[in-house]
């Protein structure tokens, strides 16, 4: 199948390139190359741009903006960001961290999508040439959308209130069975004052344990405690099915981790 | 299809060729520039066969685009060889039996010896996780992470 490849110095230009039918965004290519490789006939065009600050990444008056093109490698080697690392390193294996980007992340469908799964419960922002929208907003309309993701921008949490697990069949390295991230504020006596937590291969893109959330809300994180959370934990899932796991298997499952994250 | 010019340095060599846009990596370097190292198992990027280096960094030659490495330093098992003379990991590929069919090999090599150049001394763990995405077929693993610590062992040993 071939492919032609446009480039572009910056944004603006690839964008009105993009508009084109057929045209897709190059990213690290991981998954719209392997698509071409596999006869996805519907990508007869890639478009990229080569814009510095697309690359770049900022941690500074207590916000974290990451370039759409800011590999996983290059997440998980920053010195600020090593409790995101873990995140950046549940992607693929080594030369994979190399290539898969942040917007490719937040394209990818289940199984994949671990790393939007941590920006998720992060509450970022995503950025395009036209304004910035909440990461929710971005997934629930990201099918439709034809515009360059340029960054996500997201407070930099308390290092100890971000949690993130990823359970593979695989080790080191292997698809999800279920991903799952959790940004936990507590009082000083221990209980829960605001939780945001989300999930991974609990439906076709990264969605909230909504019900969890509330539920954790004035718990301490002991086993008693947070049973009613994890008693709700499969709400308004619809896991996916794949050779790595069923929905089924995926959705009894899902407590018994969320208990471990919780607990750990 | 339009041709597009691509340039870059391939084991110390300048390479200049005219191909396809939107032509794999992998598919440049074997088909083009003739060097068969890299190869080809899924094109899908799970099996880490065509893995090489570029600018220091380990890629997956076949979800990477020719054009996108224009200027680029790209390395691969066939330019590891000096005068003849194999490079210790390809010395201990072959004495720890860690090559059987070899198709796994030049990639297998090339993971291992980003991993080398970063951390001289890896502890098994980190073979491990540097190998990880490289399957084998052959070998079931093990003498591939011993060769991989003993060319460390080799290279300190030389250093010294
Ligand atoms: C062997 C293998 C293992 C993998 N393992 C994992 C894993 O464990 N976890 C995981 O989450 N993923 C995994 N992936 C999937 C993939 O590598 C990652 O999701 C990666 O982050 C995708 O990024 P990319 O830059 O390579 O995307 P690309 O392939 O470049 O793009 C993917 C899609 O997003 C669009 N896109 C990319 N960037 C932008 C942008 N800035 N603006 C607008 N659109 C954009 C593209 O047009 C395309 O439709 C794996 C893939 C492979 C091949
Ligand atoms: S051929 Fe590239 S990863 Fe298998
Ligand atoms: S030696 Fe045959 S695949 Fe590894």
């Amino acid at each position: 199948m071939a492919l032609a490849l446009q480039t572009f110095p910056t944004v603006k230009d690839a964008n009105a390139a993009l508009q084109a039918a057929g045209t897709r965004y190059l990213g690290g290519g991981t998954l719209v190359v392997r698509a071409a490789n596999q006869g996805d006939v519907s990508v007869s065009s890639l478009v990229r741009a080569t814009e510095p600050s697309l690359s770049a990444i900022t941690v500074s008056g207590g916000k974290v903006r990451l370039g759409a093109s800011v590999t996983m490698a290059a997440i998980a080697r920053h010195p600020e960001l090593a409790w995101l690392a873990p995140a950046a390193r549940a992607v693929g294996g080594p030369a994979i961290r190399n290539m898969a980007s942040v917007g490719g992340n937040l394209f990818a469908p289940a199984p994949y999508g671990d790393f939007a799964v941590a920006l998720l419960a992060l509450d970022a922002s995503v950025a395009a040439e036209d304004g910035e929208v909440p990461i929710e907003t971005f997934l629930a309309g990201r099918d439709a959308s034809r515009s360059i993701v340029t960054s996500v921008t997201f407070a930099l949490p308390r290092q100890e209130s971000f949690r993130f697990l990823k359970v593979s069949r695989i080790k080191p390295k292997g698809i999800s069975v279920l991903s799952i991230a959790a940004l936990l504020e507590r009082a000083d006596d221990g209980t829960i004052t605001s939780a945001r937590i989300g999930l991974g291969c609990m439906a076709d893109r990264p969605m909230r344990a909504r019900a969890a959330e509330k539920a954790l809300l004035g718990c301490r994180l002991t086993r008693g405690e947070i049973a009613p959370a994890l008693a709700v934990a499969n709400e308004g899932i619809a896991p996916i099915t794949d050779p790595v796991a069923s929905a089924w298997y995926r959705a009894e499952v899902l407590p018994v981790h969320l208990g471990r994250l919780l607990l750990a | 299809m339009a041709k597009v010019p691509v340039q870059f340095t391939l084991n110390g060599s300048e390479k200049a060729e005219f191909i396809d846009s939107g032509t794999t990596l992998l598919h440049a370097l074997r088909d083009k520039i003739g060097d068969t190292s890299p190869k080809g198992g899924c094109h899908q990027g799970t099996c880490g066969a065509c893995s090489v280096i570029v600018d220091g960094e380990l890629r997956l030659s076949c979800l990477t685009l020719a054009e996108t490495c224009n200027g680029a330093v790209i390395r691969t098992t066939a330019g590891l060889a000096e005068g003849g003379v194999l490079h210790p990991l390809q010395r201990a590929f072959l004495d720890a039996f860690a090559t059987q069919c070899g198709f796994c090999t030049p990639g297998m090599i090339m993971a291992a010896k980003v991993l080398l150049d970063r951390t001289p001394s890896p502890s098994r763990e980190e073979v491990v996780e540097a190998l990880s995405g490289n399957i084998c077929r052959c070998t079931g693993y093990e003498p591939i992470i011993q060769a991989v610590l003993s060319a460390a062992r080799s290279n300190s040993q030389n250093v010294a």
